[in-house]
C-alpha cells in the first residue's frame, strides 16, 4: 500500500491529482490518500479519506510500504519514527500551497543529508514513484521515539537552574 | 516545577512531543491547536486554544487571550515551546507572569529563523535553532528533535 497524505495545513491539488495518475498506471497496488478539505480535485483510482482520526493516520502509515506527502516535518518525523521510505514534494508559493518556500528549503536539505527522497515537480514524482513501486523500498534514514540527548540533556540543565 | 509545553498542531507538537523525557520529574500542561490531541498526550493535563497564524490578526489576539488565561491560571514555573504563533504567545505569557522561557524554533527552519522565532528569540530566555549554522550569540545549537 502506498499512502499519500497532504498533512494538516491544508489540501494540496497538484500531490493528489498526480498520485492519482500514479495510482491508475498501478492498479495491482493500493492507494490511500489523506487530502484534507478545501482541495478542488477528487482522486478516482485511490482512496480518499477527507477527515482521518490520529488513530486512523497511524494505521495506514504503519501499513505503508511507501509514503508520499508534503514537505512537512511532522510527516517526515513520522515516517523516521516508523521506518518508513517517503517521499516528498515541496509545497510551493507560486502555486499558492503555502505562504513561504520553507518547504522547498527543508525537502533540499534533508536530501541533501541522503534522509529523505524529493520530487520538485510533478513529472519527477510520477517517474520517482514509478521507479520505487519497482524495486526494494528502505528507509533512507530513521529515529529512535526522542530528540537527541545533547538537546534533551541542554533543556534540563536550562531548566534545572533557578530564574 | 510545573512546565507548560505549548506548539500548534502539525509537525511543531510532534516535535514538542520528541522532548517529553527533558519533562521528566515535573508538573507538565500541555497546550495545543488540536482538540483530539489530548489523546496523544494521555494522562496530562491538556488545553486546546484556536489556531491562529501572524495573518489574521483578530484570531491571533484572541488566541493570545486564551494562553494568556491558561498561564495565568496554572502559573509554570517553565514555559517551553517549539513554535510557532501560538508558541510565541506562550513566551510573551510566561514573560508577563515571570516565567522561565524556552523557543526551539522549528527543524523546518533550515535556512531562516522564523517570523514568530525572530521575535520570540528576542525575548525568550533561551534560544535554540536545530540548525549548527544558524545558531549565533543569541540563538544555541545543542542538536535536535532527531535522535
Amino acid at each position: 500500500m502506498i499512502f499519500v497524505t497532504v498533512g494538516t495545513q491544508g489540501a494540496f491539488d497538484r500531490l493528489i491529482s498526480t498520485m492519482d495518475q500514479v495510482a491508475e498506471l498501478l492498479p495491482h497496488i493500493t492507494f490511500v490518500a489523506q487530502v484534507s478539505t478545501g482541495g478542488s480535485y477528487k482522486a478516482k483510482h485511490m482512496k480518499a479519506l477527507e477527515f482521518i482520526s490520529p488513530t486512523e493516520f497511524d494505521k495506514y502509515f504503519s501499513a505503508a510500504e511507501l509514503v508520499v506527502s508534503h514537505a512537512g516535518m511532522g510527516t517526515i518525523i513520522s515516517a523516521f519514527e516508523r521506518e518508513k521510505p517517503i517521499l516528498v514534494l515541496p509545497k510551493l508559493v507560486k502555486y499558492g500551497e503555502h505562504r513561504n518556500d520553507h518547504q522547498l528549503a527543508t525537502a533540499k536539505r534533508l536530501e541533501s543529508l541522503n534522509y529523505v527522497h524529493v520530487a520538485y515537480d510533478e513529472q519527477q514524482l510520477k517517474e520517482k514513484v514509478l521507479s520505487m513501486a519497482k524495486g526494494a523500498l528502505n528507509p533512507l534514514h530513521s529515529v529512535g521515539k526522542y530528540a537527541s540527548l545533547e538537546l534533551i540533556n541542554s533543556l534540563q540543565n536550562f531548566m534545572a537552574v533557578p530564574a | 516545577m510545573k512546565i507548560l509545553a505549548i506548539a500548534s498542531a502539525g509537525g511543531h507538537w510532534i516535535q514538542l512531543l520528541r522532548l517529553k523525557p527533558a519533562f521528566e520529574g515535573h508538573e507538565l500542561i500541555f497546550v495545543s491547536t488540536k482538540k483530539s490531541f489530548k489523546d496523544t498526550v494521555d494522562g496530562y493535563e491538556f488545553h486546546s486554544i484556536p489556531d491562529a497564524s501572524r495573518w489574521n490578526k483578530m484570531k491571533l489576539l484572541y488566541s493570545l487571550m486564551c494562553v494568556l488565561k491558561i498561564v495565568f491560571l496554572s502559573r509554570p514555573n517553565i514555559i517551553i515551546t517549539t513554535g510557532a504563533a501560538p508558541g510565541l504567545m506562550g513566551i510573551i505569557a510566561g514573560k508577563v507572569i515571570g516565567a522561565k522561557t524556552v523557543w526551539i524554533d522549528s527543524i523546518a527552519n533550515v535556512e531562516n529563523i522564523s517570523m514568530s522565532g525572530r521575535i520570540a528569540t528576542s525575548i525568550a530566555d533561551r534560544s535554540y535553532t536545530q540548525w549548527p549554522d544558524l545558531s549565533n550569540s543569541k540563538v544555541t545549537f545543542n542538536g535536535s528533535v532527531l535522535s
